[in-house]
């Protein structure tokens, strides 16, 4: 098996670069700028802001004093993330996995592939050359371990190469301790430490060193750790970018369209493509996206959720029809595209013909499909237990085809009402004696006489939860004079300290 | 060998039998697909009846069934419970919420046209306008279509015009004593009139649902009860069939 290589890719100025990228490049110094508690501090600065003396780590204001002409965009790290991601994809050109390092740099195994770019020094050379095109200024570095390798890119000499059969320790030794990719206050003790170089940390006794660090298991926090990285010791996990596409067909329209039969049709083809596309793939859509791009530059987007994978072209066209009605066609739509932005995998059936579903009803997760088009999201649900003894809480809503979580048994001696209200109504009643049963209430402004009465069961507030002020709950079941059967409580008790006099709430209505 | 000899009250007998068999009772066979039930709001006793009825025709059935109500039911009568519903159901229910009487019959036909779903129960407050004997009769023609039933509660309405083959009238009557505790609340039972029937002469019942078994007296007036009737036994239990085509 041939050595492990990595390559180290460097991007020191990333975040600038990709700024000059985007805008064009300016003479102007021009320093991208963080918000922070105490101010805007610039994450970034080109060329000409540094050599009017301003830097990374500055306050804006500092830099102002030194340049007055500075300009100041904000920063985005998170759209530098996204293009860092997409450059690891990219740089899948060098080796077959590529991991992100955060926040400026990628890493690429290179192991076993040098060869097809004529060696190695030929392969770092043609990575900074086209990174370079790009216009993205890079170091670059290959290793046996990701720990060298970034070492040697972040604070080697240009273009380092970490021959297998060198020796790491002494190639390594002059580095600084930074290399070591620490975090800034492990950074700070060792140099307190009057540790500096790579080479003097080795001069310590290894036990001195675990010991000193033995609370630190973060391998960021701990220099015998990443040491032992650095030199192959320890594996170092990577996690590897991966590409992942999402189905999209689309139509280019000659002629821009603006009926609505015609983009019915336009509609029909592009989901029997995109049944199609995701047949091939063995997969189902469960979100599907469709673009609406007009003459005048205006997109449309209309966002279906299915509610288990499907595949069938009529299904999610009928879907779209009913989310289209709105949309206003002004000079004519030219672009229509369909892109699927959550897929399952499905396994291949028989197909589910129109005429059958018209024959023998739809399916549930049809049903629920056109149901929530029309009535939205959170229409269709179904209840699920939940552990907890307040009534209301005991029982949850979830999506009606996903699985039922695990939940202990009910107690069958409970008797609970068929139908809780939603918020329970206050109501007035007439007792015997504060703690004794109901005698008459009033609900809704009719006045009842409670003709049988059962409890009180009590229910007490979930202290684990609820503040120590909730009071408890005394529940009755009642039948009145007319055989009308409900649930009412009582919160709280006469001089329990937690408020006033009772009051009393009707919550359920039984069969 | 005895020879058959026609009896001579025979036509009588069997008028009166036929009468008698065309009467409702709990667990007779129906080709009914689309009853109607008039409820008060504050009462439970609508859907109540209708899980009964439904309980009570289809007891092998172990398909989801879908329960669509409309934002006034939800807020007079409250929100099924499921802690408190028949133990066959619970795990079955599908519940939808319709801010209007249009969602709630879409919703309700769109259930009908489900192959996956044992039946169907809508909850409609009052008169809405777009509940008119048109979108009755279509609830109907689905309904028999596709051999789903459908069990429409109607909260505080009038007794408008409607394409339902049972038409109900509901209320809570007084439950028995329980026999451990005649103080607390007995087994649910409800004062139903059936005031309009294809196959049924109409009549007034107290049904008791008890654990699932429906019992029937029928009711002559406010105080007094008949003998109970309870299911057919004789008879074969009536056979879902699902009607395709």
């Amino acid at each position: 098996m041939p050595p492990r290589r990595i390559l180290a890719i460097w991007l020191a100025r990333l975040a600038i670069d990709r700024w000059e990228r985007a805008e064009g490049c300016g003479t102007a110094p021009l320093a991208l700028i963080a918000e922070t508690a105490h101010g805007p501090r610039i994450a970034a600065v080109n060329a000409a802001g540094f050599a009017a003396g301003a830097g990374a780590g500055m306050m804006l204001a500092d830099a102002r004093t030194l340049c007055p002409q500075m300009v100041a965009v904000p920063d985005d790290p998170a759209g530098t993330r996204a293009f860092l991601e997409r450059l690891a994809l990219w740089a899948q050109r060098w080796g077959p996995w590529s991991a992100i390092d955060p926040p400026d740099g990628l890493l690429v195994d290179v192991t076993a592939v040098a060869h097809l770019f004529g060696g190695e020094e030929r392969l770092l050379a043609d990575a900074q050359s086209r990174l370079a095109q790009v216009g993205l200024a890079a170091r670059l570095a290959i290793a046996p371990t990701a720990g060298a390798a970034w070492a040697l890119a972040h604070h080697g000499p240009p273009a380092a190469i970490l021959a297998p059969d060198d020796d790491a320790v002494a190639r390594l030794s002059p580095l600084p301790v930074a290399a070591l990719r620490l975090d800034d206050d492990v950074l700070l003790v060792l140099r307190r430490l009057g540790l500096k170089r790579l080479g003097d940390v080795r001069g310590i006794a290894r036990d001195a060193l675990a010991r000193r660090f033995r609370s630190r298991h973060a391998p960021s926090a701990n220099p015998l750790l990443r040491m032992d990285q650095l030199l192959g010791r320890v594996p170092e996990p990577l996690l590897p970018v991966l590409a992942e596409e999402e189905p999209l067909v689309q139509r280019r329209l000659m002629e821009p369209i603006r009926h609505r039969p015609l983009l019915d049709q336009v509609l029909a083809d592009l989901a029997a493509d995109m049944a199609r596309l995701l047949e091939g793939r063995g997969e189902g859509a469960r979100r599907l996206e469709c673009g609406l791009w007009r003459v005048d530059g205006e997109v449309v987007l209309r966002q279906i959720e299915l509610a288990a994978a499907t595949r069938d072209a009529a299904h999610i066209a009928r879907l779209f029809a009913a989310r289209l009605d709105d949309v206003d066609a002004g000079f004519g739509i030219e672009l229509v595209r369909l892109r699927s932005a959550w897929t399952q995998p499905l396994a291949l059936s028989q197909e589910d013909f129109e005429a059958a579903a018209e024959q023998h009803g739809t399916s549930l997760a049809a049903c629920i499909d056109r149901l929530s088009v029309r009535l939205g999201e959170g229409a269709i649900r179904r209840p699920v237990p939940r552990a907890s003894h307040i009534p209301e809480r005991a029982q949850a809503w979830q999506n009606t085809l996903e699985p039922e979580p695990s939940s202990q048994g009910e107690l069958t001696f409970h008797a609970r009402p068929l139908k809780l209200l939603d918020r329970a109504e206050p109501i007035a009643v007439l007792y015997a004696t504060p703690d004794g049963l109901p005698r008459r209430y009033r609900w809704r402004g009719g006045v009842h006489e409670i003709v049988r009465a059962e409890g009180p069961e009590r229910i007490a507030p979930e202290w684990w939860r609820e503040r120590s002020t909730a009071r408890l709950r005394d529940y009755y079941r009642i039948e009145d004079g007319e055989g009308r059967r409900y649930w009412i409580y009582r919160l709280g008790l006469a001089g329990d300290g937690r408020g006033g006099l009772p009051e009393w709430f009707m919550q359920g209505l039984y069969a | 060998m005895i020879p058959e000899q026609p009896l001579p009250a025979a036509p009588c007998v069997d008028a009166l039998l036929s009468a008698r068999a065309r009467a409702w009772r709990p667990g007779s066979p129906t080709p009914v697909r689309h009853e109607e039930i008039f409820a008060a709001s504050g009462d439970a006793g609508g859907a109540a009846l209708a899980l009964a009825l439904a309980c009570d025709r289809m007891k092998e059935d172990e398909r989801p069934f879908l329960w669509v109500q409309d934002k006034a039911a939800l807020r007079l009568s409250g929100r099924p419970y499921r802690p408190g519903m028949p133990p066959g159901l619970r795990h079955r229910l599908v519940h939808v919420v319709a801010d209007r009487a249009e969602d709630a019959l879409f919703a309700l036909e769109e259930g009908l046209r489900c192959r996956d779903l044992a039946f169907v129960i809508g909850e409609l407050t009052g008169n809405p306008r777009a509940l008119s004997f048109t979108a009755s009769r279509r609830l109907s023609l689905a309904a028999e279509r596709h051999g789903v039933p459908l069990w429409l509660v109607r909260l505080d309405a009038q007794r408008d015009l409607g394409s339902a083959r049972m038409r109900w009238a509901v209320r809570s009557a007084r439950s028995p004593a329980p026999g451990w505790n005649p103080q607390a609340p007995g087994t649910p039972s409800w004062r139903v009139e059936l005031f309009r029937a294809r196959n049924h002469p109409p009549g007034e019942w107290i049904l008791c649902d008890d654990g699932g078994n429906l019992s029937a007296c029928p009711s002559t007036g406010a105080g007094r009860a008949g003998p109970v009737l309870g299911p057919e036994s004789a008879r074969p239990a009536p056979v879902e069939g699902r009607a395709h085509g």
